[in-house]
């Protein structure tokens, strides 16, 4: 990468971060547009308790026993370093093979 | 926008997994045409950004709030298949790890906000940016424009697939059709704000790397004129 290209994709991690971990805090809690047309409309009884519900970051956090800010944050910070993994690995894995050299044909 | 589980049936859930796999595949396959090294790290960027930006919801009425499903945004930043991938990890990420998103709903979802959002929110945006001159200085805006009408999109999926497989036949889809494109209306206002200022920021400072501009220095699977 280049100098220009490492600035521009540290600045884009730092407002990434930033976003998941402190603008996170701020997040309305209220249903979204699907949950409040579920319950208006009548069909919230029919959604399932999902199969993770136990695992240690469902619900960004909930279950983490630290002040409920902080379980948020954490929450945020590790999705954020998944999906940049997992960003990383898929396209780094399936990148548009190198062209050939000049005047070769392929 | 994501389906919990249980509210549309194993048949119809099974058929947007296959679906949601196949478009994987095509998705691959597109990117492999274009994602050049220099570009991955781009597209590893948009994928935590997205994760991070759907965390925030905002208020949007008395009791209900929404957050970006940025399915225009990736498409215009990385391309509409990227995008694809992009929404796709996010999700996976969500049902996986978060707890948000049903595991049997995630090919539904894959679909509503990956197809429909990304790929088809794009192609809303390739036509509108053609008709507003393919001009560089209205990249961030027609954006914006094709972000806002994407959420209404994705919304029309969920209300296909509750027609095809609901699990609870006595309500009226009409009604469920009403009030989910009325409140994602509504939604996708904070979805063209976002996304505005978001692609307005990286056109500002890195043009060359916007798939969706003109001024983008890679190759593109479709051309933006044609």
């Amino acid at each position: 990468m280049t100098r220009k290209g490492l600035a521009f994709f540290l600045a884009g991690l730092v407002a990434t971060v930033f976003v998941a971990v402190v603008v996170s805090q701020f997040a309305s809690s209220e249903p979204d547009g699907l949950e409040y047309v579920a319950e208006r409309e009548g069909f919230a009884g029919q959604v399932e308790d999902h199969g993770l519900t136990d695992a240690p970051l469902a619900d960004y956090g909930e279950n983490l026993s630290t002040g409920n800010g902080l379980s948020t944050g954490i929450a945020g910070l590790v999705g954020v370093v998944v999906a940049l993994a997992l960003g990383f690995g898929l396209f780094w894995m399936i990148r548009a093979p190198k062209a050939g050299p000049p005047g070769s044909s392929s | 926008m994501h389906i919990p589980d249980g509210v549309i049936g194993p048949g119809v859930s099974a058929a947007a997994g296959v679906a949601a796999a196949g478009g994987f595949g095509v998705a691959v396959s597109r990117s492999r045409r274009y994602l050049t090294d220099r570009l991955v790290p781009m597209a590893a960027l948009v994928t935590a950004f997205v994760f991070a930006a759907q965390m925030i919801n905002f208020p949007v009425l008395p009791g209900m709030s929404g957050h970006l499903l940025g399915g225009v945004l990736a498409a215009v930043l990385v391309g509409p298949w990227v995008g694809f991938l992009v929404i796709s990890i996010v999700l996976i990420i969500q049902a996986l790890l978060f707890a948000d998103g049903g595991l049997t709903a995630l090919g539904l979802n894959i679909i509503n906000m990956g197809l429909i959002g990304a790929v088809g929110g794009y192609a809303v945006y390739r036509i509108m940016f053609r008709l507003a001159g393919l001009r560089p200085g209205r990249v961030a805006a027609v954006a914006a424009v094709a972000a806002f009408i994407s959420v209404p999109m994705a919304a029309l999926g969920f209300v296909f697939e509750f027609a095809l497989g609901g699990t609870i036949e006595s309500l009226s889809v009409g009604a469920i059709l009403v009030a989910m494109v009325t409140t994602h209306v509504l939604i996708g206002i904070g979805e063209g704000v976002i996304t505005f200022f978001v692609i307005g920021a990286v056109m500002k400072s890195r043009p060359d790397l916007v798939y969706g501009s003109p001024t983008f220095s890679g190759n593109r699977t479709e051309e933006l004129a044609s």
